[in-house]
């Protein structure tokens, strides 16, 4: 990002662009639009973790905390999203602490790392379908409908869900520029590189690892409950576990998961893609446009690692030396 | 003791033999190729599919279409290997993770594409054993005996041929056993065909119980990792203890407790020992 004041302005038009999209669109684009900015929101937070070797497969579980519990706060106890989706994120955030701290500790990475929390978005999925007579298990469930509401954040109108989805979207990249810009980002990428040697130059992996994942966690539980109150309805499978955390992932990565906007751009391409292939197909060949996007995805992570955005950056760039930015590969054996 | 226990610690133990089996091809892989197939679960599911459509379809004996389920699942195996392993043996192994990854969203939504997503089964109803008080279904008995069959083919192949020697070898040092004159490609290629037979042999027991549908390898896929790593990675007799640790602790938690709770206590299990002893439960 170029940090001059023509960048900036560049930015705010952009955002200006955005904020006005809806009054363009007919009501299914505008459907999408939000689904897009919700996903990229989730995508976003992912990354945050994913581009520093933090690879969680379990990020449905803090999707799942995310999306249930301001509905069952809403549900039974009456509770405004609006506290209640502040509350769900502390717990999201409370859980990947949990979870994160031994982990981090005693320096469970790589494969382990991915397993355990393959293992956590499992435990989220169960753990929903076992409280069926609160959550409706399997069948999923629906919040208390009171018809337009700014209260219950249930908005008959699209664009102003979006106008809401945006806000939240524009959350996780202010929250991906502070890591970027900060102090975190050197220290963070230092741990990726080699976790003793940033240890013994006095980086505190632990606390830059739970700061990390506090902030990727609680993003993604955002992103759940606006995706949650945007639907109306909620299920297990579609909410937590396996499939939806590989599918964060899998977005993440197709997007380019190392740039602030990569994560976004792979929102816009899977949905797009996803629709695309949808209505191309019609619905005689149920599966086809997944089993397209299942074979792209192989393509991508064998041959652009870094995603659509590093791939644009790649060729829009003049050779450089590899920035500290740059993935690590390790030489082959 | 009480009856209803004693027949949830038995089938646990049945139970048990089914996910060793599942995750002996796995642990091999690991163990040789140092690569981690998120997609074995689906290589199992389309076997399965490969197992139904040949006896339902076109009414193959059960046995032959079993032996040619194993033969889909080593081709698939040798094709997850050459196309998309092989390209990224150098790069990180989580990049390698998440290759096979996409593999799975292709092979379930291929699944959706050719079969589409309704619940099939063979029509074939096994009789259920009855022991005194006791119920012990048929099914899981046959599963049970032929992972510890599996197992000892398994373990004399490694053990007895020269072939098996040379897998053992690469798995200990790889680049020592290239300059020894093995190929280490053609043994990566050898034993990922192996590896999805195994996935193969998995998918003729498991149709004999459940119904096949496209999303089926999302509910015993992450049992099979946890099972693998519990027993340590690449370990095989260790996967088997875990085996038996994890379905006994379903099984036995089922008595007690409904049956999703039985399965977060596994999970949770799992995580505190990976934490414990990330080594797994063998390791040194």
């Amino acid at each position: 990002m170029s940090g001059a004041g023509g960048g900036r302005a560049v930015g705010y038009a952009a955002l200006a662009a955005l904020a006005a999209l809806p009054f363009f669109l007919s009501s299914y684009f505008q459907h999408l639009a939000v689904q897009i900015v919700i996903w990229s929101l989730v995508y976003t937070g992912w990354a945050l973790m994913g581009r520093f070797r933090l690879t969680s497969l379990g990020h449905g579980a803090f999707l799942g905390v995310g999306a249930y519990v301001p509905t069952l706060l809403w549900n039974n106890y009456g509770v405004t999203p609006w506290l209640g989706i502040p509350a769900a994120m502390a717990l999201a955030v409370l859980l990947a602490m949990v979870v994160g701290y031994p982990c981090f500790r005693l320096k469970v990475v790589g494969h382990y790392f991915a397993l355990v929390t393959l293992a956590l978005g499992q435990v989220v999925l169960l753990v929903i379908v076992a409280a069926r007579e609160i959550t409706g298990g399997s069948l999923g469930m629906t919040p208390r409908a009171v018809g337009h509401s700014w209260y219950a954040l249930q908005l008959s109108d699209k664009a102003s869900f979006y106008a809401v989805a945006l806000g939240a979207w524009l959350l996780g990249i202010a929250a991906w520029h502070w890591v970027e810009c900060g102090m975190q980002r050197p220290a963070l990428e230092a741990i990726a590189e080699d976790e003793e040697a940033a240890a013994a130059v006095g980086i505190d992996v632990l606390k830059e690892k739970l700061r990390i994942t506090a902030l990727s966690t609680g993003l993604t539980a955002l992103g759940g409950a606006l995706y949650a109150q945007y639907l109306m309805y909620l299920n297990p499978e579609s909410m937590s576990g396996v499939g939806i955390s590989l599918q964060i992932v899998f977005a993440a990565i197709a997007g380019g998961m190392y740039s602030m906007f990569g994560p976004t751009v792979g929102a816009c391409f899977t949905i797009l893609l996803n629709e695309g292939l949808r209505v191309l197909f019609g619905t005689h060949f149920v599966g086809a446009a997944n089993t397209i996007y299942g074979a792209l995805l192989v393509v991508f992570i064998i041959f652009m690692p870094r995603g659509i955005v590093g791939l644009a950056e790649r060729m829009v760039a003049r050779p450089k030396p590899p920035g500290p930015a740059a993935p690590v590969v390790q030489a082959a054996e | 003791m009480d009856i209803y226990l004693l027949e949830a610690i038995i089938n646990g133990l049945l139970l048990g033999g089914v996910l060793a089996l599942l995750s002996l091809g796995l642990n091999l892989i690991f163990g040789v190729i140092d690569v981690v197939w998120i997609v074995y679960a689906e290589i199992v599911m389309s076997a399965m599919y490969g197992v139904y459509w040949l006896y339902s379809y076109y009414h193959w004996p059960l046995l032959l279409a079993c032996v040619a389920a194993i033969g889909i699942g080593a081709l698939i195996g040798v094709l997850v290997h050459v196309v998309v392993i092989q390209p990224i043996l150098g790069s990180a192994p989580i990049n390698q993770l998440l290759a096979t990854g996409g593999l799975l969203f292709f092979l379930q939504s291929l699944a959706t594409l050719l079969f589409g997503t309704d619940y099939r089964n063979l029509g074939i109803r096994l009789p259920v054993i009855e022991i005194g008080d006791i119920f012990i279904s048929f099914s899981r008995l046959i599963a049970f005996f032929m992972a510890l069959v599996g197992a000892v083919l398994l373990y004399l192949f490694l053990a007895k041929t020269y072939l098996g020697t040379a897998i053992r070898a690469i798995a200990q040092d790889r680049e020592i056993m290239g300059l020894m004159g093995v190929n280490e490609r053609r043994i990566y290629v050898i034993t990922s065909a192996i590896g999805g037979g195994l996935a193969g042999l998995a998918a003729c027991l498991l149709v004999l119980q459940y119904d096949v549908h496209p999303f089926i390898g999302l509910t015993f896929g992450p049992i099979t990792f946890m099972v693998c790593v519990l027993g340590g990675l690449g370990n095989m007799i260790g996967g088997f203890i875990a085996a038996f640790i994890i379905s006994q602790i379903i099984a036995v938690g089922g008595y007690y407790f409904p049956v999703e709770v039985a399965e977060v206590l596994a999970f949770v299990f799992f995580i505190v020992m990976i934490l414990v002893r990330p080594q797994g439960i063998l390791g040194k």
